[in-house]
């Protein structure tokens, strides 16, 4: 299983990345850039506008939420990586067991379909535009979309996923170029949105009228809603918590030669999502001016505000994020079969993708599904700080699976699927925000992997037998 | 040739974005800015991938 077929480099899936293999800090920018500048921007800026945020939360609540995942990313997840040098899956199969990867692939992979399948229809919403074919959700929450827009969700995710399918190296070169050209793009659709609302003057910008009217208008038209200062904090800091929490930037980080590189992310979080999101929610808030439409429909919105090129900007977003997500997905699923073929899996991660994608309201409920996600695979990270910095000072065995042969820790198992059932449960039935769940069960997690591994493990001292590897 | 080739591609990442603000300051029409900012993301991904290499 490789991850970078197409591209002719190695990835040292299995062993620690060598010296010469290290990278500066400047390859991990341009990465960053293009991976945040996602098709989902455009649907998530616009969410905050119809959930209510104000614009001075919106726009103080997202600086400081990003500036936290930046320093998370920077100080959690760095110095893990350049330490072990491992890529998660591997880390975490030194630490679990390779029975309980396959069930962490498996939910990972299928959480990166459901976010793929955002993707695929915000490309959709954007392809569908020059035809008529527009986004619209229904109510029910698996309800399908208008019949003309559900087969093009097919056709582009088709697309989508046998462009997957075919390796990494292509979808990755358009990436890179296209990264610093759809920055421009959102402020390009910010500006221009700015202008559509007569808004020609700093003093107009801050006075907000534009924005609080919009509010004013979605609260008569859907009822009441708010969207706290809190709230937009803990989204912006934890919407992409199972990279930094969660530790699937080890993956990226383990081959950083400086820590300065783990500062990368922040062209991710500043032009990507703080620039994006609120370009984004400043098209909803001219369309709501000029034609009292609240539906938060990405590709509309672009072409209202810069016509072709904000079709292309959404299509782009969409594809070039929504590819290396089914190929993740893919290479989770292969994980799990590991005899079964890249394409095959990657094929079959692109179809669930494009299932889900099917669902208008899976995007539409972005907010809610993104906490959700850090939610699941965060507390695994907890897991893997705590291995790494306390199981020695407790005198526990680190990299316990790996040193025992055992391919199940159960002391993981429980301690990453209790903290989550009960998040679940408070998600679900006391409709608790998601992204609320994340830190408190990522601390429940790694507590309780301490506990239960003074209780269930044998300590170091205790081990005599020569120490058992876990087959590679 | 190739600092040629990036300051075109500079000019027309500048040409997909600076409409925008002349259309702002209601300098030219919304179909003016957009065709200059198209014809610029034209330019971008023709350009480009002459001089920018893969880093990913």
């Amino acid at each position: 299983m490789t991850e970078t077929e197409g591209t002719g480099s190695p990835e040292y899936e299995r062993e620690r990345v060598p010296e010469p293999a290290l990278r500066g800090a400047g390859s991990f920018w341009g990465m960053y850039a293009g991976e945040h500048t996602a098709g989902t921007e455009f649907m998530i800026g616009p969410l905050f506008l119809a959930a209510g945020a104000s614009l001075q939360d919106l726009v103080l609540g997202l600086l400081l939420g990003n500036l936290l995942a930046v320093i998370t990313w920077r100080y959690l997840v760095t110095p893990i990586a350049m330490a072990k040098r491992y890529t998660l899956y591997y880390q975490l199969e030194r630490i679990a067991g390779s029975g309980l990867v396959k069930f962490y692939n498996l939910v990972n992979g299928v959480l990166f379909c459901f976010l793929a399948g955002a993707m695929i229809t915000v490309s959709a919403s954007a392809v569908g535009v020059p035809f008529g074919i527009l986004f619209s959700v229904p109510e029910d929450t698996f309800g399908f979309g208008e019949t003309t827009f559900t087969g093009l969700v097919v056709g582009v995710g088709v697309i989508i996923s046998l462009v997957a399918a075919a390796g990494y190296g292509m979808v990755s070169r358009v990436a890179n170029i296209a990264a610093p050209w759809m920055i421009a793009v959102f402020i390009g659709c910010g500006v221009v949105a700015l202008g559509q609302m007569g808004v020609h003057s700093w003093s107009a910008f801050r006075e907000g009228a534009f924005w609080s009217d919009a509010i004013a208008f979605v609260r008569a038209r859907h009822g009441p809603t708010e969207f706290s200062f809190l709230q937009i904090v803990i989204f912006a800091w934890l919407c992409n918590s199972a990279m930094h929490f969660g530790m699937a930037d080890l993956s990226i980080f383990r081959f950083a030669r400086e820590a300065a590189s783990g500062w990368a992310p922040s062209i991710g979080m500043f032009l990507g999502h703080y620039v994006a999101w609120i370009a984004a929610g400043l098209l909803l808030a001219a369309q709501i001016k000029l034609l009292q439409d609240t539906s938060a429909n990405p590709g509309a919105l672009a072409w209202r505000s810069m016509g072709w090129t904000g079709i292309i900007c959404v299509v782009i977003a969409g594809w070039t994020t929504a590819n290396p997500t089914i190929y993740r997905s893919g290479l989770a699923f292969q994980g799990i079969f590991p005899k079964s073929s890249r394409v095959t899996m990657t094929l079959l991660a692109g179809g669930v993708a494009t299932i889900a994608g099917m669902f208008p309201n899976l995007s539409a409920k972005l907010l809610g599904f993104v906490g959700l996600y850090g939610t699941i695979l965060g507390p695994m990270g907890a897991i893997i700080f705590v291995d790494h910095y306390w199981m020695r000072r407790f005198g526990l065995i680190e990299e316990w699976a790996n040193v025992e042969g055992k391919r199940i820790n159960i002391a993981v198992l429980i301690a990453w699927l209790l903290p989550v059932v009960v998040s679940l449960y408070l998600i679900f039935r006391w409709d608790l925000f998601a992204a609320y769940a994340v830190v408190p069960s990522w601390i429940a997690s790694g507590c309780l992997y301490l506990g239960l591994c003074k209780l269930l493990h044998r300590q170091f001292s205790e081990r005599q037998e020569p120490i058992a590897k876990v087959n590679s | 040739m190739k600092t040629a080739l990036k300051w075109v591609s500079l000019a027309a990442l500048l040409g997909s974005i600076l409409p925008s603000v002349f259309l702002l300051t209601e300098i030219i029409s919304h179909e003016t800015a957009n065709l200059i900012a198209l014809s610029g993301t034209i330019v971008w991904f023709l350009i480009t991938p002459f001089w920018m290499g893969v880093s990913r």
